[in-house]
């Protein structure tokens, strides 16, 4: 398992240079230029244009633009944006409140998920069943910023249980409530994953031979056809947390998160490519891993699937 | 400018945000009970979009921020707009162009060094110099010198700071007389001077900022204002705390201000209702349609007009020269039914515009356009037939990053329904490539226009949107009259002398129609129950000397 692991982190290498110039061709090639807004209904003073040209270097091709980024990435500098701010402050500011949003958001997922399912599973064309069902498909209608809104509505203004945005320190029990609001509708996903895997795993001959063997209901559902059941909701898992710490966008808008999904958005509304591809280069990295972990997960789960 | 960058503002994060609900009476105070001094108070912020230097802070992220932290020679009346003197104590001139400007003694910088006559003259200086390229050095223009603080162009006609250096460093036009004296003087009679003066970008700076060019000044604001800038939590919030060396006579009520920064206003609101959040500027357009802010926020709320137009604007004769005819502008205008759009399609949040300036600033004189601003179908086809119609669509261009497509379509079927003439909103991807294509003056067909003031000024609304040659002229208008009209008031030495000049250079432009006059905007604003006293000014921003906690 070792090699593999070390033959993975080595292929990461060209996929990280390729995917970060790809991302830098193409937030750079944006039509629009950063400036034009920048002066309201007039035309920016020559001397202010000439001055921010030099000091972003707009002047460069694009090419000699990325291996002069690349160069400084490596010495751990991820450059300045538009507004005079570094993008390393930023980013590492706001990456650990975004995954503290993204961990909430898949353990809630997972665990209500998971249960619901086996429920769900092994209830199945009874009542539980059908409310799982339904219920998710709910859940799955409603798009976030509904489910979002409404529940800031009612906990935090209504009720008053909960502040309706979350202060600058994004304390774990702040981002609870929209965790739950931003892992809602994967959560449907992985009730609906995890009972179907379950319910054609139980029809599966290992499961008959286990029953045959003696095996209690529990033991048969809980070590072994769980397990098996869990490979396609691990998979999914993985990529969703990817998926959310860069698309949390509409959470945090309505929570007011300073996390790195309204980041992207702003640094691509501003033209501002350094901060887009910093915050989208460490995403890359990040989806990398979570493909590892997944696939050596596959290994623990089905003792079939070897690394070695 | 932060003004005109107020208008982008309004033009792309959502017009609507930045309106008001009905039609504002304005009375500019919120309420009444006695308030108390101490404590703190929240103000919805934004993220400034460039360090806090006042000669770079454009837009009101940071600027609402500097005003807190800096004092200006004059400061403008939270009622009516009009100047009054903060550091200076007197303002002198007898010919508009050579001006004598007394400081007051006693105002301290917050780091403890006295506000004297060369902090201003070496702000100034710094804030004009060519090599500093700043955004908004043009404020300087008027001052004699300034053209010899440019750098030479260089090879690709870009200014060449390294190779063609300007030939001064210092505005011959500006001068040190003693500790508390300096004086002013200017290429051209510039009768509104003082009017200027209240903006951000003229304050005085303390020494310190020359060291490292702004540098450090940029992270932490110093100023000689009734706050001290104390921390800017970068994304979250930006504290300032009271001035207690502060002599002026605008001190504010609280202890402590703090601007919270959110990126939606929608977020904002809904804490100004659970009382997270004290004051908030602008109303979210969930909450304006159906007047629901109203009934959220039952006495806590105010409209206020602000000094916004908004026009629709004509290609420049190079690009479209169908335009140039005046019947055809006419027809146009009196063809658009602005009551209907603004009712229906606006939730009531401006005021038709019945000119070209805005009400807020002295000198307005309601109905300049006369009937060419009145909704007439018959005279708008009378005109259009005159005009000899229009040959092929009529376009109406738009960023579409904004919130203008909703108004700009009905203005179009406005135009259809009354002249019977194709017409089609075009909308623009992004801001960006708007202006650029209004700019290089390729804009074919008709575009939406807005401009904020700069300072409240009759003439504000008109030298540089209409004057020949003016920076932000963008249907390319040109008369002469217009031209002398103005000079002539900027030579006049009694202000309604000049106001009537004014006047009257605004009167010229109804026979033209450089651009159609739309309508004013109004700002909505809402608080919590903890505050009270709370004003805003023309400018559509929170009076902080008025308001405290109740």
């Amino acid at each position: 398992m070792g090699t593999y692991i070390v033959r993975r982190l080595l292929q990461m290498i060209p996929v990280v240079i390729g995917a970060t110039f790809i991302i830098f061709v193409m937030v750079f090639a944006l039509p629009g230029d950063p400036l034009a807004g920048k002066c309201g209904e007039r035309p920016c003073p020559a001397a202010y244009v000439q001055k921010f040209t030099e000091e972003h270097n707009l002047n460069d091709p694009v090419p000699i633009r990325y291996v002069k980024y690349m160069g400084a990435i490596a010495k751990g500098d991820f450059g300045t944006t538009y507004q005079g701010q570094k993008v390393s402050d930023e980013l590492l500011r706001r990456y650990p409140i975004t995954v503290r949003l993204s961990v909430i958001a898949i353990v809630f997922e997972l665990v209500l998920g998971v249960v619901a399912g086996v429920l769900a599973g092994i209830r199945r064309g009874k009542f539980i069943d059908n409310l799982v069902l339904v219920s998710t498909l709910v859940i799955i209608a409603i798009p976030t910023f509904v489910i979002g809104s409404v529940s800031q509505t009612l906990f935090g203004i209504k009720l008053g249980w909960v502040k309706p945005t979350v202060s600058s320190a994004a304390t774990w029990s702040e981002l609870m409530l929209p965790g739950m609001v931003l892992g809602a509708i994967s959560l449907a996903y992985v009730a609906r994953l995890t009972r179907t895997n379950l319910v054609e795993n139980l029809r599966a001959d290992y499961v008959r031979t286990a029953i045959a063997k003696g095996l209690t209901r529990r033991r048969t559902i809980g070590l072994h056809t769980l397990r098996n059941s869990l490979i396609p909701v691990v998979t999914f898992v993985g990529a969703d947390f990817g998926a959310l710490l860069g698309g949390a966008i509409i959470t945090e808008r309505i929570f007011n998160i300073q996390g790195v999904g309204g980041y992207i958005v702003r640094g691509i509304t501003a033209h501002d490519g350094v901060a887009v591809v910093g915050a989208v280069t460490i995403l890359v990295l990040v989806y990398l891993f979570m493909n590892l972990i997944v696939d050596l997960l596959y290994g623990v789960l089905d003792p079939r699937i070897s690394h070695d | 400018m932060r003004g005109t960058t107020r208008t982008v503002a309004v033009a792309v994060m959502s017009a609507a945000a930045l309106l008001a609900a009905g039609c504002g009476s304005g009375s500019g105070s919120g309420s009444t009970t006695a308030g108390k001094d101490g404590g703190e108070i929240t103000i919805h912020g934004c993220t400034p979009e460039n360090p806090f230097v006042p000669a770079n802070t454009n837009e009101t992220c940071g600027g609402n921020v500097l005003d807190a932290v800096l004092a200006k020679l004059v400061h403008y009346n939270p009622d009516t707009a009009a100047p009054e003197n903060d550091i200076a104590d007197a303002i002198e001139t007898k010919d508009n162009q050579t001006f004598t400007i007394k400081l007051k003694k006693g105002y301290k910088f917050q780091d403890g060094t006295e506000v004297k006559a060369h902090n201003f003259v070496d702000a100034w200086n710094w804030n004009r110099d060519g090599k500093n390229g700043t955004l908004n050095s043009y404020f300087f223009d008027p001052i004699e010198g300034s053209a010899d603080m440019d750098c030479g162009p260089g090879a690709d006609k870009k200014p060449d700071c390294t190779a063609h250096p300007a030939k001064a460093s210092k505005l011959s036009g500006l001068k040190v007389v003693d500790d508390y004296t300096f004086t002013i003087k200017t290429t051209e009679k510039v009768s509104n001077l003082p009017v200027r003066l209240g903006y951000t970008a003229f304050a005085p700076l303390p020494d310190s900022f020359f060291a490292d060019g702004g540098k450090s000044f940029g992270t932490k604001p110093i100023g000689a204002g009734p706050y001290t800038f104390e921390k800017y939590d970068q994304g979250s919030q930006i504290a300032l705390v009271k001035n207690k060396d502060y002599s002026g006579k605008f001190p504010g009520h609280a202890d402590k201000l703090t601007f919270k920064i959110y990126t939606d206003t929608e977020a904002a609101y809904k804490d100004v209702q659970a009382g997270q959040l004290d004051l908030l500027d602008s109303i979210p357009t969930s909450a304006l349609a159906g007047d629901k802010y109203k009934t959220d926020l039952p006495d806590r709320n105010l409209n206020k007009p602000v000094g916004v137009f908004q026009s629709i604007a004509f290609p420049k004769a190079t690009a479209d020269p169908t335009y140039q005819n005046k019947d055809l502008r006419h027809a146009l205008s009196m063809a658009i039914d602005r009551d209907t759009i603004i009712k229906q399609v606006l939730n009531n949040t401006k005021k038709p515009a019945t000119g070209w300036v805005s009400p807020v600033v002295d000198g307005y004189k309601a109905g300049a356009c006369g009937d060419y601003c009145k909704y007439d179908k018959a005279k708008a086809k009378e005109a259009f037939t005159k005009a000899g119609g229009y040959n092929g669509t009529i376009t109406l261009s738009y960023n579409a990053n904004g919130d203008h497509k909703a108004w700009t379509e009905a203005v179009c079927n406005s135009i259809k329904d009354a002249l019977g003439v194709t017409c089609v909103a075009t909308p623009i991807a992004e801001f960006s490539d708007f202006r650029k294509q209004i700019n290089s003056g390729t804009m074919k067909g008709m575009f939406r226009t807005g401009w904020q003031m700069d300072y409240p000024s009759i003439e504000n609304f008109l030298a540089p949107l209409y004057g020949t040659g003016a920076g932000s002229n963008d249907s390319g208008y040109s008369n002469p009259d217009f031209d002398k009209k103005l000079t002539e008031a900027a030579a006049a030495t009694d202000p309604a002398t000049a106001n009537k000049d004014y006047q009257d250079a605004e009167a010229l432009l109804a026979a033209d129609m450089p651009v159609i006059p739309m309508w004013y905007s109004t700002a909505t604003v809402g608080w919590s129950d903890k505050v009270t006293n709370v004003k805003v000014t023309p400018f559509g921003t929170f009076d902080l000397s008025a308001v405290s906690l109740k």
